[in-house]
């Protein structure tokens, strides 16, 4: 940092990204309160336990090999092999991975990317509530969080991945790499999981398992919108010179840029955002005849749909490319209940993934021809290269592996918990001696009460 | 001596790198990191087959109807 101005700006775009960081923390708060809203009070301390232990594993496993993943798989393994050169930087014995006055920003920028790790594992925690043992979905969170996830970024969603390169991949706000591949990775665990207890009756008609607390659910997804926001800021580079890009912009203008390094701005992205937000909420509130706990997750669905194009869209197609998606999702989410008798606890698979899957797809028709990326040899976006790239991430990377290590966990008896259990609430099972307390104390006073109620007659 | 490597801030901070405690240790300080995240998988899923075991046979059925009326 020497100089001032290159103080001043190594000091804000560290500042910057911290920020974000913060921000999007409460992306997982607001996981929590929804999952515990959605969950029967029998199961609350399980359901809650069970996303927060999924912070502690997937940071350790994204210092330990995540980080890694990203830097050195962009091209590996079908376009080249692995990138030693920013991939070795990355190790977690790395000495930039740590107290270094040579390296002020890999500690905020790792801990961006983390923080969709976390999200990413956090989606398919809320489709597997009050039937999942916690061990199983704990594997399941790192392999979301510090495999799939961040190989899918390294391939699209980085400036020199081969999706990009060669398929014109285009996926700004992470429509396909966090929530298709999420959706597809939480529809492969649930199909193997199996719905909860008494969701279809015996021909088969679901039932309706309304969440317990709506108040709960509804803070939940504010917050969620508000570390979305977040996101938003922490998907841009905040300020970057022609010069440091490298590539085929002229002149000296500073600008804010995509993951891919192309020019966007903070002003772009706000419009976006609030407008694919809305154009969410309203489709959602149609669609859905007012159902609160859909109109809600509309809103969520249509920033996503919306957000693979929403570093260039205008604001009006952001809100109905944002509305097309809600609809799309929310039907799906239905005819697959019906057809596969598949039990999508909080609507994870339908928000993140179908509505993921569809705004990459609008994407690359919408964007058709727009430059992906600022440098020379790049595909330019379109509707091919986003639709396979969709593919790849909710199918390939996201319902594959994680089909085929439900099955493994199935087949070992370890996916599922006992239906004793089931039925009798996870938090009795852990904690009946506070259960048994409480009801004990709760019959106390109300004999006190009645004794005292006969005393005075 | 210091574990940093530095007994005082008489330096230009431009020549100045790393500044954790046992430089040179990166390598079996990742390995005591990831032998401490596979230990703590390995015991959370003996204790919680364990406690599943133990807990499919605790409910009487009273007390499960109760649970069920908790909705």
């Amino acid at each position: 940092m020497d100089g001032n101005l290159n103080a001043l700006t190594t000091v804000f775009v560290e500042f910057y990204y911290w920020v974000t960081v913060v921000f999007m923390f409460l992306i997982h708060v607001g996981f929590c309160m929804y999952e515990v809203g959605a969950s029967r009070r029998r199961n609350h301390m399980h359901t809650l336990m069970k996303n927060v232990m999924v912070i502690p594993l997937v940071t350790v496993t994204f210092f330990f090999f995540g980080w890694w993943i990203y830097w050195a798989f962009p091209m590996f393994p079908f376009f080249g092999g692995l990138n030693h050169e920013m991939g070795n930087a990355n190790l977690p014995w790395s000495e930039t991975m740590g107290t270094n006055l040579q390296d002020r920003i890999s500690g905020v920028f790792w801990a961006a990317f983390l923080l969709f790790s976390w999200t990413a594992a956090s989606i398919v925690s809320g489709a597997v509530i009050e039937r999942i043992r916690s061990s199983a979905l704990w594997v399941h969170a790192v392999l979301i969080g510090s495999v799939w996830w961040i190989i899918d970024a390294a391939w699209g969603w980085h400036y020199g991945g081969w999706m990009v390169k060669y398929l014109g991949y285009h996926d700004a706000y992470a429509s396909g790499v966090i929530h298709a591949i999420a959706g597809g990775y939480a529809l492969g665990v649930i199909m193997v999981l199996g719905p909860r207890i008494g969701k279809f009756a015996a021909d088969g008609t679901p039932r309706d398992i309304p969440p317990h607390n709506p108040w709960m659910l509804t803070i939940g997804i504010f917050l969620i919108y508000t570390g979305f926001w977040g996101f938003y800021a922490a998907c841009n580079v905040p300020a970057i010179s022609p010069e440091v890009i490298d590539g085929q912009i002229t002149g000296t203008t500073w600008t804010a840029t995509n993951i891919y390094l192309a020019p966007t701005s903070l002003s772009a992205i706000t419009f976006n955002f609030l407008m694919s937000l809305s154009g969410g909420l309203m489709a959602a509130y149609v669609v859905s005849k007012g159902d609160a706990f859909w109109t809600f997750s509309g809103g969520l669905a249509g920033i996503i749909t919306a957000s693979a194009g929403n570093d260039l869209y205008h604001p009006i197609q952001a809100m109905i490319i944002a509305a097309i998606g809600v609809v799309f999702a929310y039907k799906l989410h239905y005819w697959v209940e019906r057809k596969f008798k598949l039990d999508d606890a909080v609507g994870a698979v339908a928000v993140h993934g179908y509505a993921g899957f569809i705004g990459l797809v609008i994407a690359g028709f919408v964007l058709w021809g727009a430059p992906s990326s600022p440098y020379e040899g790049y595909a330019a976006i379109n509707p091919l290269g986003n639709t396979i790239g969709a593919v790849i991430m909710f199918g390939v990377l996201g319902f594959l592996p994680a089909f085929i290590v439900a099955k493994i966990q199935s087949a070992m008896g370890v996916l599922r918990i006992p239906e004793e259990v089931e039925l009798q609430g996870l938090d009795y099972a852990e904690h009946h001696a506070y259960e048994d307390a409480k009801a004990g104390i709760i019959e106390a006073n109300k004999a006190l009460l009645a004794s005292k109620g006969t005393a005075a007659k | 001596m210091s574990t940093i490597g530095y007994e005082s801030w008489a330096v230009d901070l431009a020549e100045v790198g790393a500044i954790y405690p046992f430089q040179g240790w990166e390598i079996p300080m990742t390995i005591v990191g990831v032998i401490f995240w596979l230990g703590w998988h390995r015991i959370q899923f003996v204790r919680e087959n364990e406690h599943l075991e133990k807990a499919r046979k605790m409910g009487d059925p009273e007390k499960v109807a109760q649970q069920l009326d908790r909705y």
